[in-house]
């Protein structure tokens, strides 16, 4: 009887490395406090060891803006869950944003949170892709110069080439 | 065990690079760790102190994503101390 043997085996092979992670963010709005969580889950991310990209579209390429992103603000119109509570007649009164945003600034402050501009320097210095949103970039008038350093300027076909060998995926 | 040190008295006094991230909320303190544990060697420890409640979960979440070992946490206070041995524990 023959015996087989398969030439698969081979007893001193390394065990593979494990694939690294990564992670794939959509940021697509432009609010204070919605620059916060692709900022804060891209870091942790990379802490964790992991590859990590967020795709700025949209109002969320303002975070990208070396003009825009130190003044981001928080809406005080139709936010019920706000920095402050007004019924919407009064959230549309000049200078209510203004207020919510000075709130909200005052919260992270107090509890030590570093501002969007540091937040960016400490994401993009653990190695976090930024990818820009050409379209968005055209639409509204931005140019390669009015972003910060280390962004890449990138469609759609490359944003989805790079998730599509994401193990996690989030729209924010 | 009166006479013998217990494991955890052990940990207590192991010599490890100490980082104190009491009062900051997520994700710094998973954040500073990194950055520290990026630094060691293999087998080196990292103490780390937090009060945030949420750390008693990412902590030893980002042990394991990075493959680090948890050896030991102590809550007390309002704080917790971990200490973490970079890579794998033989």
């Amino acid at each position: 009887m023959t015996q087989v043997v398969s030439p698969l085996v081979v007893d001193d092979v390394a065990e593979p490395k494990p694939r690294q992670k990564r992670i794939a963010l959509v940021a697509s709005k432009g609010t204070l406090d919605q620059a916060y969580p692709p900022l804060i889950l891209a870091s942790t991310a990379a802490s964790l060891g992991w590859e990590a990209g967020i795709y700025f579209t949209f109002y969320g390429l303002d975070i990208l803006h070396k003009e825009r992103f130190e003044k981001l603000k928080v809406s005080s119109l139709a936010n019920p869950s706000g920095p402050i509570q007004l019924p919407n007649i009064l959230g549309a009164v000049p200078g209510a944003t203004a207020a919510a945003t000075k709130v909200m600034r005052k919260w992270m402050s107090d509890s030590r949170m570093p501002t969007v501009p540091e937040f960016l320097e400490m994401t993009r210095d653990l190695g976090v892709q930024f990818f820009a949103c050409a379209t968005t970039m055209g639409v509204m008038g931005v140019e390669e110069k009015d972003l910060i350093e280390g962004s890449d300027i990138a469609g759609a076909a490359a944003f989805l080439d790079y998730a599509a060998e994401a193990d996690v995926t989030l729209f924010v | 065990m009166s006479e013998t040190a217990t494991q955890h008295e052990v940990n207590a006094n192991a010599d490890a690079t100490d980082l104190d991230c009491s009062g900051l909320l997520c994700p710094l303190p998973v954040y500073k760790a990194a950055l520290v544990l990026n630094e060691l060697e293999d087998g080196e420890l990292l103490r780390l102190i937090t009060t945030d409640p949420g750390a008693l979960r990412d902590i030893p979440a980002m042990a394991h994503q990075r493959g680090d070992t948890l050896l030991d946490i102590t809550e007390e206070e309002g704080r917790q101390v971990f200490l973490v041995k970079k890579g794998i524990a033989e």
